[in-house]
């Protein structure tokens, strides 16, 4: 028998199949297997027996329950359209490199790694009631009465944004200046403005950058959990849906009425991506040269 | 003329962004080292002692260890699992590759309370929710997707005629592996534990509902802490989260020296063919 060349590119081989098994059954046995039982769970219901639809429509009828959908619509989009247009505005400007680029990439970095709890924390304090900001903006005279900026909807939009700004930020970076800069250069030769440039030339090989980039971030707004209970009102304006799973679980210890509502939250987030991946691909396919900044 | 209002536009931006980030992390490390702190701009007097309390009432030795085991374990098994398998990618195309790719990229895409709560109810079923075996397992998820992602690039740059060069010479499979792939993988290893190790320390969702009484790591604590406000005073509170920052600095200068800031987020780059 013939021994295969090593890296042949051919069909897989038993060592190639032995080499990809573990992590296979690890992500089908921890992550696909409680999905599906998730759903199963979920039709399940611990009040009925047997095969029901009970929790979904305990959900959809409960008005404290279905109201959580749209407050997380409401923190979720227009979270999304700030990060990915601040994010875009910033990343294009940055496309060639700046003055102190590393840093600022660097220090962007900060908030991804220090996670949502600790910049919960510290915006508690530096925008509460007694906080640096509005002792600042009293003391300045700009205000009469200080400002209510924490354990509201502007509190939670505040922690989403600095969670997901330098994320979105550092991904359309990458995807930017990947973009061959000679493409741009023929425009500019050929007299084409900066604003052409970026609406004509630009922005359509950024789009399909953009749609990802707006489809990641509107997907994990959309699970917000810790920053609407720390920042927000986890039981009145700022519930959401994720809030409301974690209810049922851990409060009430209705298992398969969590997994109805994270199979609900599931699909929504699955349609919004499945949307934009639609939108994606009636769009124009950019020639960009797939290396982004390494 | 206009781009350079542009431009200013664009410093101001960061400046504005970066001083908040400064003004919220700095303002928990004051007011861990405030003895009252009560709407003045800073504390009147300072003390250290809410570290002496936050980690003895809060019990974080315990809790320290806990997350080191976590973080440990979990970089070694994501490795362990995530090297041949990112190994075959880069090297083999095969039927179902794109499927293979997409399974594993769902982890990373689906949120992670949106899969946490199914995962935790399956765990608590086994038997397994609440021990520290459950939250390695759980934590486990995004991570293996994550160091197959991380390490392709790497293989994809180790030219195969090394291998066949080895191959041709009489060389075994384990010779070229322990003589060739790993040494050259190596930068690879390092980038993926250390982004693993950061990742881990921080994660929050995943633990968080998986945890137990004996098995919080740091952030969980922490968050229990939090949003118990009132109970424990808020410089003991912001003590710990002080010390839990230190951890995630001391990591990310580590990081840092590895490894460029665009790299700790996902590539949007073009599907290979």
């Amino acid at each position: 028998m013939r021994r295969p060349r090593i890296g042949e590119a051919s069909e897989l081989d038993l060592m190639a199949v032995g080499f990809l098994l573990p992590s296979v059954l690890y992500v089908v046995v921890m992550f696909i297997y409680p999905f599906l039982y998730g759903i199963w769970v979920s039709v399940h219901p611990l009040k009925v027996p047997g095969f029901s639809l009970a929790n979904y429509i305990a959900f959809f009828s409960d008005e404290y329950q279905y109201k959580t959908v749209g407050i997380t619509f409401r923190l979720a989009v227009p979270n999304t359209v700030v990060v990915v247009a601040l994010s875009l505005f910033l990343a294009y400007n940055m496309r060639r490199g700046i003055w102190l680029e590393r840093t600022i990439t660097t220090i962007l970095v900060l908030p991804i790694s220090l996670g949502v709890i600790l910049l919960g924390q510290g915006i508690l304090g530096f925008y509460g009631g007694k906080g640096w900001l509005n002792q600042m903006l009293l003391a300045l005279g700009v205000l009469e009465e200080p400002l209510v900026l924490t354990h509201n909807y502007i509190g939670v939009m505040l922690s989403l944004f600095m969670q997901q700004f330098p994320f979105c930020f550092l991904m359309l970076l990458g995807y930017i200046s990947g973009i061959d800069p000679s493409i741009e250069n023929s425009a500019r030769t050929l007299g084409a403005g900066p604003w052409t440039v970026f609406q004509r030339i630009m922005l359509p090989l950024i789009a399909p950058g953009l749609a990802i980039a707006f489809a990641l971030v509107f997907v994990m707004s959309f699970a917000t959990f810790p920053s609407a209970i720390l920042l927000g009102q986890p039981s009145g304006a700022t519930r959401t849906i994720a809030i409301a799973a974690y209810a049922q679980a851990f409060e009430q210890f209705d298992m398969p009425y969590a997994s109805a509502i994270a199979v609900i939250m599931g699909l929504f987030q699955l349609a919004a991506l499945l949307i934009i991946i639609v939108l994606r691909q009636r769009m124009v396919l950019a020639a960009t040269m797939g290396v982004g900044k390494r | 003329m206009r781009g350079r209002l542009w431009r200013l536009a664009l410093y101001l931006f960061v400046l504005g962004f970066i001083l908040n980030l400064l003004g919220i992390v700095s303002h928990v490390m004051v007011s861990s080292f405030a003895k009252r702190w009560f709407g003045t701009p800073l504390p009147r007097s300072f003390t250290t002692e809410w570290y002496t309390y936050a980690w003895n009432e809060f019990g974080l030795a315990q809790v320290l260890g806990v997350t080191l085991l976590v973080a440990l374990i979990v970089v070694f098994l994501a490795l362990l699992l995530g090297f041949p398998a990112a190994y075959i990618l880069a090297r083999r195309n095969f039927r179902g590759k794109p499927l293979l790719l997409l399974l594993y990229f769902l982890p990373l895409l689906i949120p992670q309370m949106t899969y946490g709560i199914p995962l935790a109810t399956t765990l608590f079923k086994y038997g397994i929710g609440g021990t520290l075996t459950g939250v390695i397992l759980a934590v486990l998820v995004p991570m293996v997707p994550l160091a197959i992602f991380i390490l392709m690039p790497f293989f994809e740059q180790i030219s195969i005629n090394l291998e066949w060069s080895a191959s041709v010479m009489g060389a075994s499979r384990f010779q070229i592996f322990r003589r060739i792939l790993l040494p050259l993988a190596l930068p690879g290893l390092l980038t993926a534990g250390i982004l693993i190790l950061v990742n881990t320390v921080s994660n929050f969702e995943l633990a968080f509902l998986v945890s137990g009484a004996g098995s919080q790591t740091l952030v969980v604590a922490l968050f229990y802490n939090v949003f118990a406000g009132g109970v424990r005073p808020v410089y003991s509170v912001d003590a710990m989260a002080v010390m839990y920052m230190t951890m995630v600095m001391l990591l990310l200068i580590v990081a840092l020296r590895f490894v460029r800031p665009t790299q700790m987020v996902f590539r949007l780059d073009q599907p290979r063919r």
